[in-house]
């Protein structure tokens, strides 16, 4: 069967002159980044060169770029890295956050930290001025998403930064959506950390990178060697950064899905009933749309896509594999049964067309069967048994 | 393409033999393991040894490897809001009524089958197969659908299966059926699936180590109740004594002998339980016997009901000998069931299933 992947804010595909470059700095440059030999100088060269292109990318420093492991340690070291150890201080952040984020701040309220959730509206857009009135004396730190990855929602960041810059509260973004997508200008965003991820924008998994702006004193969350300016410890992973600084060097293909993801979404507004956009639609990501279809259960809708070949999301997988009703989605305000009917499709820049036309059709049969068989799942059987 | 099967996924030896022999005749398949429960929740009965085993990684890890290894496409469903609602509530509303409902008869008509079967029809698949150890025919004369019990009898699992309905059966793949379980340990061996010599996993079961009190006390625990050890009673011996307290008649189960914390010079067992006055009634085993019961909430399979009496063998649990007994229709579609033998340890809350050789006629709950 031909499959076809409609289900990038996941992970992306890594895309062909990535690929080129992470092999052959992998095959070519096998020296230690520290060490002071031709060896590890001509790894050092090659790490260097890739943290200007992702500098270049967003508009910073190279000095102030961080190499990680990905978009969950860049999370965790700017979260752990501002407010850790800082017991009665104060965190705020959003209902709508990556587990990579929330977690981390239920990890701080354990240890004594006080977090703040900023709640949002149906549009799944954080409101700058809530942000704003829960800021207190004890604030250190403040991190909202760029984009959700489930809805795609893009969130005022300039102007929650112009808040946190009249604060004096260091401010960062999980900007693991946008990044490397999207054009972004950290100075225009005015964040003090932001988090990217090299694996949704065409390099492999396994490669990120935290932006710190200078002056910014950041602890660290490993403890070994002084890689990193001592903000990460670990052998540098030189491929990965290449293949990340290769990544940030492309020319985006992604804003030009902007009109395949429309065509999706409109066909399928069209032509299937009960069904409606979640979150904002004039606010988001050029890829992403997530679609509730009412009465259908979304883990099965994407099972049966998955049995004819398109591969989309109902939300995250837990440990096991099954899916869980997604957070983000509660928080806009919908309820269990309506976030449990919810599928998103995030296209890439490989989507054809062709792909979409199939997709389309794929939805529209597979919400019509599953409707036929209606009430899926249903909630009134009695269990007889007096 | 061929019809779609959806083959239920447990982990274990048998389902994996199931999925790959309908791999080799060529059907069309796929994979579906159910998550029913949490491990996480209920931490305080979790034990290296003894934790329950339903839905544990290691079982989806394992699913997950036997498709791989035989080609299909597998996936993990939650439900575990379906079988919070139509398992383990009603087993824990029943267990404190001072009845003893087996999870296994519930979890199997409502999640393994109702769920599931609605879980293939979303999915697109026609058929469901399992590797339950059973068999289903179709009598061309009345055109009723049949289960009849497994080849292997001392593998028989028609006990928890007597709630399906005719539409489910019609629809049921039990490949096992006619099949010994060595037979389907060396066809497992065969296949080279990585759970060949996995060991057996006698009831996968949310309540670790069988401890069906200690599950429920964690579990009002955790929905905010006292917990049903905040009640307590005394122990009375048929014969008027007042024997000893205990904490809580739901940890006590018709028929036990073991744990009930009060010497006597003969054996002593359970003989009922009455949750509203918190009594727990022991007395010698003769004391256990019973000539009838009461069946209520009868699904009839292979017969289309009772008009009149007729002679059957019950069984009122897994693993009894079903008994010689005659079937009287009572009003309201209950049955009593009047044995030729007295039984022992007949528990209200349990299943009474209906043989004819090995047809199963019918079932019910015991009143």
């Amino acid at each position: 069967m031909h499959h076809v992947y409609f289900d990038h804010n996941a992970t992306s595909p890594v895309a062909p002159e990535v690929l080129r470059s992470f092999t052959a700095a992998a095959a070519e440059v096998y020296g230690n980044a520290s060490s002071i030999h031709y060896f590890g100088q001509a790894a050092k060269q090659r790490l260097e060169a890739a943290r200007r292109q992702v500098a270049a990318r967003i508009g910073c420093a190279a000095q102030e770029i961080v190499f990680t492991s990905g978009g969950t340690e860049s999370d965790n070291l700017a979260i752990f890295g501002i407010a850790r150890g800082k017991s009665g201080a104060h965190v705020i952040t959003s209902a709508i956050e990556h587990p990579a984020v929330l977690n981390a701040c239920a990890r701080l309220e354990r240890e004594g930290v006080a977090v703040t959730y900023v709640r949002v509206g149906p549009a799944g857009i954080v409101s700058p001025g809530d942000v704003g009135a829960a800021i207190r004396p004890s604030t250190v730190l403040i991190t909202i998403m760029h984009a959700n990855n489930e809805t795609g929602a893009i969130q005022p960041i300039a102007e929650i930064g112009a808040l946190a810059r009249e604060a004096g509260i260091a401010f960062h973004s999980d900007a693991v959506q946008t990044a490397g997508r999207i054009p972004l200008r950290v100075a225009d965003l005015g964040v003090s950390l932001l988090s990217v991820s090299g694996h949704k924008f065409g390099a492999p998994k396994g490669i990120g990178a935290l932006y710190v702006k200078k002056g910014v004193a950041l602890d660290p969350i490993l403890y070994g060697g002084h890689h990193e300016r001592d903000r990460r410890a670990g052998t540098e992973n030189v491929p990965g950064a290449v293949a990340l600084g290769a990544a940030a060097s492309l020319e985006s293909g992604w804003p030009a899905i902007e009109p395949l993801r429309d065509r999706l979404e409109r066909a399928i507004l069209d032509r299937v009933p009960h069904c409606r956009v979640n979150g904002s639609v004039t606010h988001r990501l050029p890829n992403t749309t997530n679609i509730r279809f009412d009465g259908i259960e979304g883990e099965a809708m994407t099972i049966a896509l998955d049995l004819r070949g398109y591969g989309v999301s109902s939300g995250s997988a837990c440990s096991s594999g099954a899916v869980e009703p997604s957070h983000v989605l509660l928080a806009l305000g919908l309820n269990k049964e309506q976030a449990r009917s919810s599928v998103r499709f995030s296209l890439g820049p490989g989507n054809s067309a062709e792909d979409v036309d199939g997709l389309i059709e794929a939805v529209v049969e597979s919400a019509a069967h599953l409707r036929r068989i209606s009430p899926a799942f249903s909630d009134d059987r009695v269990v007889a048994h007096a | 393409m061929p019809e779609l099967i959806a083959v239920a996924m447990s982990g274990g030896v048998d389902s994996s033999t199931v999925a790959a022999m309908l791999k080799r005749e060529g059907r069309n398949i796929a994979g579906l393991t159910m998550q029913l429960w949490n491990q996480r929740r209920l931490p305080e009965l979790a034990s290296e040894e003894t934790g329950g085993r339903c839905c544990s990684l290691d079982d989806v890890y394992d699913a997950r490897r036997v498709a791989e290894h035989i080609g299909m496409p597998y996936y993990v469903v939650n439900l575990e809001r379906q079988f919070e609602e139509s398992v383990i509530q009603p087993f824990v509303s029943e267990y404190l009524a001072g009845r003893t409902p087996i999870p296994c008869t519930l979890c199997n008509t409502f999640i393994k089958f109702d769920q599931f079967m609605t879980l293939a029809d979303s999915v697109g698949a026609g058929v469901v197969a399992t590797g339950h150890y059973a068999r289903v025919t179709r009598n061309v004369e009345t055109g009723r659908w049949e289960l009849r019990t497994a080849i292997d009898f001392s593998k028989d699992q028609t006990y928890f299966l007597w709630g399906l309905s005719q539409a489910q059966l019609a629809r049921t793949l039990f490949p096992l059926g006619e099949l010994t379980k060595s037979e389907v340990r060396s066809l497992a061996e065969g296949f080279d699936l990585p759970v060949a010599k996995k060991g057996e996993s006698y009831e996968i079961c949310f309540v670790p180590n069988g401890d069906y009190a200690a599950f429920m006390d964690a579990y009002l625990h955790e929905q905010g109740g006292e917990g049903a050890a905040a009640a307590g009673g005394s122990i009375r011996h048929t014969d008027g004594r007042t024997l000893g307290q205990h904490n809580g008649a739901h940890h006590f189960t018709v028929g036990q002998r073991k744990g009930l914390g009060v010497s006597a010079p003969e054996p002593l067992y359970v003989i009922a339980t009455d949750p509203k006055t918190q009594t727990v009634t022991v007395g010698s085993n003769d004391a256990l016997l019973r000539s009838t019961l009461i069946a209520c909430d009868i699904n009839w399979l292979s017969w289309e009901g009772l008009a009149a009496p007729a002679r059957a063998r019950v069984r009122i649990r897994n693993r009894h000998v079903p008994a010689p007994a005659t079937l009287y229709p009572l009003a309201g579609g209950k049955v009593e069931v009047r044995f030729d033998e007295p039984q022992r340890a007949i528990t209200p809350g349990q299943g009474a299933v209906f043989y004819a050789a090995d047809l199963v006629v019918g079932g019910g709950w015991i009143e």
